[in-house]
């Protein structure tokens, strides 16, 4: 058990160079603290997996140090880091039985028998797998290969970290969520440090205290599930994280209000004059927009379309080239009508060149 | 009810490849078969001797021997040439330059005809003129193939080694190369050492082409002739007179159809049976243990 701290780690695949495109990680620093459940969230690509890799020790960075409490561990082997790793797809011994399977990562270490054994059992018993216990692990589905896959990450009980790559990309939906919670009753009754990555935002939500969104190499946020969804600190946690995302449209500043297409909306905070060349966007939550009737006062839009999904409704809304999506639970207004957009200025955020600005309470 | 209507047009479909069969395989092996009943004096006068050609050869000396040097080869090629083809194949790099130099290098000696290969060796075994012959016999060594049995015998497994072991090496390394990088990866997370990941990832996902690797070998080497035929001539003595050399003798030297046709039949067999057993047992290894416990 111990801390994880990542300093100044960056990757390159076709080694060092100076060009920052070489780069599938830019420059990160974090630290992992024991026995939290972590979620790193982003598109695929963004260099998640190589983050897992680099802090198992499959990859060696290209730069900057990986610690354990204060331990270099850097150039140390994946086998003497301690580490649980799960991957996108099972990994089976095909000769082994299932047993055989998840008792190999303890037989490795020199584990004794007795110890072994009654282990596997409790494991195999959590993963619903006790009565095939003794099949050849080939002859089972992909699901119950997966949950192999996963009991041999669990099996040892003093690891530093389980990473989890993807884990139940191949599992079915029902299964997704009971495996899911089972991985969560884990983490509260053993406190393993769990990394779990993920580019399905509501699994890294229910799954994680803390959330590490990342975009194209570098860590864009971490937070707590409400804070990224109240605050995101870039334009793509925006984005990235809801459903329908945050909505952002450019607009300009003017003292404590901003002006959308001409529209004035006075605003909670007054922010900074920026240079002329900022790009500045304002952000907001669908769920924190609302359409009233065209008298009141507000932006005027005009009704694309309304989606009913059930348990509320969905409202693309525009002014000129900008469109908003507007969550509420009813819409009076129909398609092709014009009506007033209402912001709810305590949520709403403003973007500079892609960042989140805070202004000065007035 | 509707009622299913036949149509047998389609058998006509089947009649060139009926044809192709019969007269590539079908009527030369009955050709055979018949010869294997029959004595013969020529003149195309044929006298039915029932199954006397059989029962001679099951009981003659010299099928033994040809049948015993022919197993013992055999395995002697299946032994050195498996493990070291494997060998060879786990030390061949993944990617890189070296790649294609190691996948051009493996594939020439497959690429040069049997004949050639037996005159390469023939040449280069040779104690006046030979690299390799005049060498050892410069350095001291009594090595002449022309004499020693077990010299002969020497440089046919080595020239075949050197010629086969290829094919191995080209079929296992395939086995290597479609194994998924996660399963080397879990395997260190697991803390597997060098001997485990041999033992449960590579070696059960090598079985498939390892099981063609040895029939392929098998087949080649139980049915070996040119190369033999080119160096020792099936000598000295009767030492490398494999079945196929003793064959061709019985059948063109001595001119004796029947008792070669028998001969024809009880090796073809021996091949059949050999493989299907191989087969079965490759087929069967993984199988094997998962009925135990549950």
């Amino acid at each position: 058990m111990a801390n994880i701290t990542l300093k100044d780690i960056a990757h390159s695949y076709t080694g060092a160079s100076n060009n920052p495109d070489d780069y599938a990680l830019k420059k990160l620093n974090l630290t992992w603290r024991d026995g939290g459940a972590y979620a790193l969230l982003g598109p695929s690509g963004c260099g998640k997996t190589t983050l897992l890799n680099i802090i198992s020790g499959l990859l060696t960075p290209t730069k900057g140090q990986v610690l354990f409490n204060n331990d270099d561990v850097t150039r140390l082997p994946t086998e003497r880091r301690n580490i649980a790793q799960i991957f996108q797809f099972p990994v089976i011994y095909d000769t082994m039985t299932v047993f055989e399977n998840l008792a190999f990562p303890l037989k490795n270490r020199g584990r004794s028998k007795t110890e072994i054994e009654p282990r596997v059992i409790e494991l195999a018993k959590m993963l619903g797998l006790e009565k095939d216990l003794f099949t050849k692990a080939q002859h089972l589905t992909a699901d119950a290969k997966q949950k192999i896959s996963l009991g041999r990450g669990l099996i040892r009980q003093s690891v530093n970290a389980i990473l989890f790559d993807e884990p139940l990309t191949v599992i079915d939906p029902q299964l997704k969520w009971e495996l899911r919670s089972q991985l969560k009753y884990l983490h509260k009754q053993f406190g393993f440090t769990m990394i779990y990555v993920t580019h399905d935002q509501t699994e890294a939500l229910t799954f994680a205290d803390e959330v590490i969104v990342m975009f194209e190499g570098e860590i864009v946020q971490v937070g707590t599930p409400e804070a990224l969804f109240e605050r995101p600190e870039h334009t793509f946690v925006g984005y990235f994280i809801g459903s329908p995302g945050m909505n952002i449209v450019p607009c300009r500043l003017q003292g404590r209000s901003m002006l959308i297409e001409d529209h004035e909306i006075t605003l909670d905070q007054t922010y900074k004059e920026q240079p002329d060349s900022a790009k500045i966007e304002v952000g907001i939550r669908p769920e924190y927009l609302r359409l009233a009737p065209a008298e009141e006062k507000g932006l005027p839009v005009k009704i694309i379309k309304v989606d009913d999904i059930g348990r509320h409704k969905i409202a693309r809304v525009a002014v000129n080239d900008h469109t908003f999506h507007v969550v509420m639970p009813e819409i009076s207004g129909m398609t092709g009508d014009t009506a007033s957009l209402v912001f709810d200025t305590a949520h709403t955020n403003i973007y500079v060149n892609d960042h989140l600005i805070t202004g000065e309470q007035s | 009810m509707i009622a299913k209507q036949t149509n047998q047009k389609a058998w006509f479909m089947v009649l060139p490849v009926f044809l192709v069969v019969a007269f590539s395989a079908v009527i030369p092996l009955m050709t055979v078969v018949n010869y294997s009943f029959q004595d013969t004096f020529g003149s195309n006068q044929f006298f039915w001797v029932g199954m006397t050609w059989f029962r001679d050869l099951i009981h003659s000396e010299r099928f033994h021997d040809a049948f015993l040097r022919q197993i013992m080869f055999s395995s002697i090629i299946l032994a050195i040439e498996i493990p070291l083809g494997i060998a060879i194949a786990l030390t061949m790099p993944k990617k890189g330059w070296g790649v294609p130099v190691c996948l051009i290098s493996m594939a020439l000696p497959l690429l040069i005809p049997w004949n050639v290969v037996g005159t390469i060796w023939q040449i280069f075994g040779r104690v006046d003129i030979g690299l390799l012959g005049h060498t050892l016999a410069s350095l001291g060594f009594d090595y002449n193939y022309t004499q020693d049995p077990v010299a002969a015998w020497l440089t046919i497994i080595i020239m075949d080694v050197w010629h086969w072991t290829s094919l191995v090496v080209l079929l296992a390394y395939a086995g290597l190369c479609s194994i998924p990088d996660a399963y080397y990866q879990a395997a260190k997370i697991d803390g597997a050492s060098r001997l485990a990941v041999f033992r449960y990832i590579q070696l059960p996902k090598m079985q498939r082409v390892l099981l063609i690797a040895i029939l392929l070998r098998f087949m080649d080497s139980f049915m070996i002739y040119t190369e033999p035929f080119v160096i020792t001539g099936g000598g000295p003595g009767n030492s490398t007179t494999f079945m196929s050399i003793d064959l061709v003798k019985m059948a063109i030297g001595q001119f004796d159809l029947g008792p070669a046709a028998a001969m024809s039949l009880i090796y073809f067999l021996v091949i059949l049976l050999l493989s299907y057993v191989f087969y079965t047992v490759m087929s069967n290894i993984g199988e094997e243990s998962s009925n135990g416990g549950a």
